[in-house]
C-alpha cells in the first residue's frame, strides 16, 4: 500500500475559536485506497478537523490539499463536487423523505437535471431519474437496506438511520469518505456488519476517513492511525505501532487501547 | 427648516413611543415563549376601544382605562390558554398562523361590539398645543412620553430586579432547565400573555386620543411594533424601544420631508436595509434566533 | 402511479361545468378558486419544500397583474405579450431581492418579506400616475389568445382551469426531481444539503424566483379577468391568505396547496351571508385548524389513511429483511 498515491494532504492546520485552539497545527497524509482512521479522546479536535474539511469552518491557518487542489476558502458544496462526502456524528437524515429519496438526494452530484427541464419532465429527465433511482438502489443494496427503501427515514430504528447516512455518502461515488463516529450507538452485531460494510467499500476503491471511539472495531478494519490529542497529533503508523506506543497508552490511561490488544 | 426638523421629530418621538411599547410586548412574549404574536396590534385596539366604551358606559376616564387594560390582560391570559397552550410544539409558521388567526378574530369581535367607524377618546388634559421652542406639542404627547418612560423602566426593571422577570427569561433560555429549577412555565407564559396584552392597552389608550381608534387600527400599529422588534434584534426588550423610537422618528422625518403618502414604505424600506446589513436587527445577539 | 392525484383532479375540474353549467359557484367561484390554486401552489414549493417564509407575496401577484394592465390600457400591447414583459420583470426583481433576502432566517425572514409586500402595496396607492393610485385601473382589454377572446365566464373557466392544471403539474414534475429533492434536502438540513453537493443559496433563490412567477402569471390572468384592479387585491391581508391557503391545506404537499386555495375561497364566498360574523369566523376557523390539524386540512385528513397503510407494507418488509438476515448468518 505504500507506494499509493497521496489522496488527502492536511497541512500545519489550526483551527481556533476566538483564542481556544481546536487544532493546533496538524499535518498528516491519507495515502487513497485505504481507511484512514482518527482517534483521540473527546475533545481532540476530530469533528472539527472534518468540519474545515467539508468547509463548514474556515480554517485559521494551514492547508488542505485533495488530489493536489486546496480545499481552503471552497464552499461545501464545492468540495462535496470535488469528491468527498461525508456522515455526521449527531444524523443530518432529511426526515420529511424516505430512505431512497434521502439516498437519491446523495446522487445529487451526478446528475444534470435543471429546474426547467424537471419543471417540463423532458424525457432526458425521466431517463435521469431512473439512472439516479439505480445508482441509490445500488448504495443501498451494499449497506443492505433495499428492503426499507420505501420507508420514512425518521421512522427508522437508530442503526438503520446510521446506515442510511452511509449509503447516501456512497450514492455520491466519492473518492474521499468522511465517516464521523458511525459505530457510536450500535449494538455488537451492528458493529460486526459495520466492519464488513467498511471493507467493502474499501475494496470498492473508496477512501475512509474514520473518526471512531470503538477500539476493537477502529484497530482491526484501519490500515493507518492518527492519534489526536488536544488539537496536536499525538502519534501515526499503523494499527500495531499505536498500540505499542507509550505516549498513546498514556493519554489514553493505558484503558481502551490496551483492552483492544 | 430647522424648525420644521424640530417639529418632524417631536411627532416622531411620540409616535416611535406607541412603536416602542408595541415592540416591548412582542418582544415579552417572545422571551418568554420564542412565539411571535402577531395578534400584539390587537391588544393596542382592545385598550382603547374598552377604554372609550367604557367611558361612553358612563365610567371616569381614569377607572376605564384601568378597567380596560385589565380586560385586556384577561384576552391575552385567555389567548394564550385557548389558542397557544394546546398547540404546544407546533411549528414557527403554525404558530404565526394561530396568532394572525386571533387577530382576524379579535378584530371580528371588536368590529361586532363596537361597529366599523373610528371612535375618540378625550384627550387626558385638554387639547390647548405646547409650543417647545419652535415645535408645537399636544398635551396628550407629553402623556405618551412620560406613559412610555415609566412603563420601559418597569419592564426594565421587572426583567432585572424582580425574582418574577428573571424566572421568565429563564423560561426562554431553557424551558426545561426553568422547569427543573422549579418554574411553572405554564404559570409564566400566561403571564407573560397577560403583561403584554396589558402593556398593549395602555399604549392603545395613550395614543387613542391622537389617533382616535377602530376595530382596524391594531393592524398597522402591529406591524410597526413588530418592526420595532425585529430592527432591535428580536427578544432584546430594550433593543424594541430603541427600534420603535428610530423607526417612528424616520417615519416623521420621511412623512414631512420627502411625501406622506410614502411613510409606511420610508419605515420598511429602513427595515429592510437593516436586515440586510444585520441579519439580526441592530442590537440581536448573533444567536438570538432560535428558529 | 406517479400522475393518478392529478388526473383524477383534472377530470373532476373538467366535468364540474358540464355537470352543473351556468352555476355561479362553478364558473365565478371556480375562476377565482383556480387563480388562488396558482398562487398558493407556487407559494407552496417556497414554503413547503424550501422552507422559506414569504409573507409578501401579493407583491408579486400584484407585479403581474399592474404590468399587465398598465402596457395593455396605455401603450396598447397585446395580453401575451404584456404577460411575458411582467413575468420577466418580476423575474428580475425576484431574483434580485433573493440575495440579500433569503440570507434572513425564520422571523426576520417573515418581517422582511413582509416590509417588501407593504412597500410594493404603497407604490401601488401612491404612484398614481402609473397605477391609477387607491381608484385602481380598468378597461384592461379582455385576453385574445391567438385570436380567440376570452371574454365569459365560461371560456374564463376553462383558460384559468387549464393554467391552473399547468400549475400543479408543473409543481408536481418539479417536486420529484432532483431539484426538488435537493430543495427538500434544504428544508431538512442545510449543512447536510451542502455536503451533498447541493448550492443551498441557488436552490433557494431558484424557487423563490419560480414562486414569484407563479405569482406574477395569477396576477396577470387577474387583471385580464376582473378587467380592473386596484390595490386592496394586492394587500398585506391578501399575503398573509397566501399564506394561510398554503398552511390550512397542508405543507410541502401541491394538492395540500391546492385544496387549501379551494377551501379559503369556499370559505369566503359562504361567509359573505353572515356578513359582520365574516372575519370572527374567517379567525376562529384559522386557528381551530392550526390547533387540531397542525399538518394541515389535506394532509392531516389524508395521513391517517395513508400512515395506517405504510406502517403495515412496513412491518411486512421488516419480517422478510429479518428472515433474510437470518439466512445470511
Amino acid at each position: 500500500m505504500t507506494h499509493s498515491s497521496i489522496l488527502l494532504a492536511v497541512e500545519a492546520l489550526e483551527q481556533s475559536f476566538g483564542g481556544v485552539m481546536a487544532l493546533a497545527g496538524v499535518s498528516f497524509q491519507t495515502p487513497e485506497n485505504l481507511i484512514y482512521a482518527i482517534i483521540g479522546p473527546n475533545g481532540a479536535g476530530k469533528t472539527t478537523l472534518f468540519n474545515v474539511l467539508c468547509g463548514f469552518y474556515q480554517p485559521t491557518a494551514g492547508h488542505l490539499r485533495f488530489d493536489g487542489q486546496e480545499l481552503r476558502g471552497l464552499p461545501s458544496h464545492r468540495i462535496a463536487a470535488l469528491g468527498i462526502a461525508r456522515t455526521f456524528q449527531n444524523l443530518q437524515l432529511f426526515f420529511n423523505m424516505t430512505v431512497l429519496e434521502n439516498v437519491m438526494v446523495g446522487c445529487h452530484l451526478r446528475g444534470r437535471t435543471s429546474l426547467l427541464a424537471a419543471a417540463l419532465r423532458l424525457p432526458k429527465v425521466r431517463h435521469e431519474e431512473r439512472r439516479l433511482r439505480q445508482w441509490a438502489g445500488e448504495a443501498l443494496e451494499l449497506c443492505e437496506l433495499s428492503s426499507h427503501a420505501e420507508r420514512s427515514a425518521g421512522a427508522l430504528p437508530y442503526g438503520l438511520m446510521k446506515r442510511v447516512e452511509i449509503a447516501r455518502a456512497l450514492a455520491a461515488k466519492p473518492r474521499l469518505l468522511l465517516l464521523d463516529e458511525p459505530a457510536a450507538g450500535l449494538n455488537d452485531t451492528e458493529t460486526m456488519a459495520l466492519r464488513d460494510l467498511l471493507s467493502r467499500i474499501r475494496a470498492a476503491g473508496v477512501t475512509i476517513l474514520l473518526v471512531e471511539h470503538h477500539m476493537p472495531l477502529v484497530m482491526s478494519v484501519s490500515d493507518r492511525l492518527l492519534v489526536l490529542d488536544y488539537g496536536s497529533v499525538l502519534a501515526e503508523g499503523a494499527p500495531a505501532e499505536i498500540q505499542a506506543n507509550p505516549r498513546v497508552i498514556a493519554a489514553y490511561l493505558g484503558g481502551a487501547v490496551q483492552y483492544a490488544i | 427648516m430647522l424648525e420644521q426638523i424640530f417639529q418632524f421629530l417631536v411627532t416622531g418621538v411620540t409616535v416611535g413611543s406607541i412603536y416602542a411599547l408595541v415592540g416591548l410586548g412582542f418582544a415579552l412574549i417572545y422571551n418568554a415563549s420564542d412565539v411571535v404574536n402577531f395578534a400584539q396590534g390587537e391588544f393596542v385596539m382592545l385598550g382603547a376601544m374598552n377604554a372609550i366604551a367604557l367611558l361612553a358606559a358612563g365610567l371616569p376616564l381614569p377607572l376605564a382605562a384601568i378597567a380596560a387594560v385589565l380586560l385586556t390582560a384577561l384576552v391575552g391570559l385567555l389567548l394564550e390558554r385557548l389558542a397557544i397552550e394546546p398547540a404546544k410544539g407546533a411549528s414557527v409558521i403554525t404558530t404565526i398562523i394561530i396568532t394572525i388567526g386571533a387577530a382576524i378574530f379579535l378584530r371580528g369581535v371588536a368590529s361586532l361590539l363596537w361597529g366599523k367607524n373610528s371612535l375618540p377618546l378625550p384627550a387626558f388634559s385638554g387639547d390647548e398645543p405646547i409650543q417647545l421652542g419652535g415645535a408645537t406639542l399636544l398635551p396628550q404627547s407629553l402623556w405618551v412620553l412620560g406613559g412610555t418612560i415609566v412603563l420601559v423602566a418597569l419592564v426594565h426593571a421587572f426583567f432585572n430586579r424582580t425574582l418574577l422577570g428573571k424566572a421568565l427569561l429563564a423560561c426562554s433560555f431553557n424551558r426545561t432547565a426553568a422547569q427543573l429549577v422549579g418554574i411553572n412555565v405554564q404559570v409564566m407564559l400566561r403571564l407573560a400573555y397577560g403583561l403584554s396584552a396589558g402593556l398593549g392597552a395602555i399604549a392603545g389608550i395613550l395614543v387613542a386620543p391622537i389617533t382616535f381608534s377602530s376595530y382596524e387600527a391594531g393592524i398597522m400599529l402591529g406591524l410597526k411594533g413588530f418592526s420595532a422588534a425585529i430592527v432591535g434584534g428580536i427578544g432584546n426588550p430594550m433593543g424594541a424601544v430603541a427600534g420603535g423610537l428610530l423607526l417612528g422618528m424616520l417615519e416623521a422625518l420621511g412623512a414631512g420631508l420627502i411625501s406622506s403618502g410614502y411613510k409606511d414604505a420610508i419605515a420598511f424600506i429602513f427595515v429592510l436595509m437593516v436586515l440586510f446589513f444585520e441579519p439580526t436587527g441592530l442590537f440581536g445577539h448573533k444567536a438570538a434566533e432560535r428558529v | 402511479m406517479r400522475l393518478t392525484g392529478f388526473f383524477i383532479f383534472a377530470a373532476s375540474v373538467a366535468l364540474l361545468p358540464v355537470l352543473f353549467p351556468d352555476n355561479y359557484f362553478v364558473t365565478v367561484v371556480g375562476i377565482a378558486a383556480g387563480l388562488h390554486v396558482i398562487l398558493a401552489v407556487g407559494l407552496n414549493l417556497l414554503i413547503g419544500y424550501a422552507g422559506q417564509i414569504s409573507l409578501g407575496h401579493a407583491a408579486f401577484f400584484g407585479m403581474g397583474a399592474y404590468a399587465s394592465a398598465i402596457l395593455t390600457t396605455r401603450f396598447d400591447w397585446p395580453g401575451l405579450l404584456a404577460m411575458l414583459v411582467g413575468l420577466l420583470v418580476t423575474g428580475t426583481i425576484a431574483w434580485l431581492l433573493a440575495q440579500p433576502i433569503l440570507r434572513l432566517r425564520g422571523h426576520y425572514l417573515a418581517m422582511a418579506t413582509l416590509g417588501f409586500g407593504v412597500i410594493v402595496h404603497v407604490i401601488l396607492v401612491q404612484a398614481t400616475h402609473w397605477t391609477g393610485g387607491p381608484d385602481g385601473l380598468g378597461e384592461i382589454p379582455a385576453l385574445s389568445l391567438l385570436g380567440w377572446i376570452v371574454d365569459d365566464d365560461q371560456r374564463w373557466y376553462g383558460v384559468i382551469a387549464a393554467a391552473m392544471l399547468l400549475s400543479i403539474w408543473l409543481s408536481l414534475n418539479l417536486v420529484d426531481s432532483r431539484i426538488g429533492r435537493a430543495l427538500r434536502a434544504v428544508r431538512g438540513s442545510e449543512f447536510a444539503a451542502e455536503m451533498m453537493g447541493i448550492d443551498a443559496t441557488r436552490a433557494k433563490t431558484q424557487i423563490f424566483v419560480v414562486s414569484a412567477l407563479f405569482a406574477a402569471f395569477a396576477g396577470s390572468l387577474f387583471a385580464h379577468q376582473q378587467a380592473f384592479i386596484s390595490p386592496d387585491s394586492f394587500s398585506l391581508m391578501i399575503s398573509v391568505e397566501l399564506v394561510t391557503m398554503v398552511v390550512l391545506g397542508g405543507i410541502a404537499s401541491t394538492f395540500g396547496a391546492a385544496c387549501g386555495a379551494i377551501a379559503l375561497t369556499l370559505l369566503h364566498e359562504s361567509l359573505v351571508v353572515f356578513e359582520d360574523y365574516e372575519l370572527l369566523i374567517h379567525g376562529a376557523l384559522l386557528m381551530a385548524v392550526m390547533i387540531f390539524l397542525p399538518q394541515g386540512l389535506f394532509v392531516g385528513l389524508t395521513q391517517g389513511v395513508r400512515r395506517r397503510w405504510i406502517s403495515r407494507i412496513a412491518s411486512r418488509q421488516d419480517m422478510k429483511g429479518e428472515r433474510n438476515s437470518t439466512v445470511q448468518q
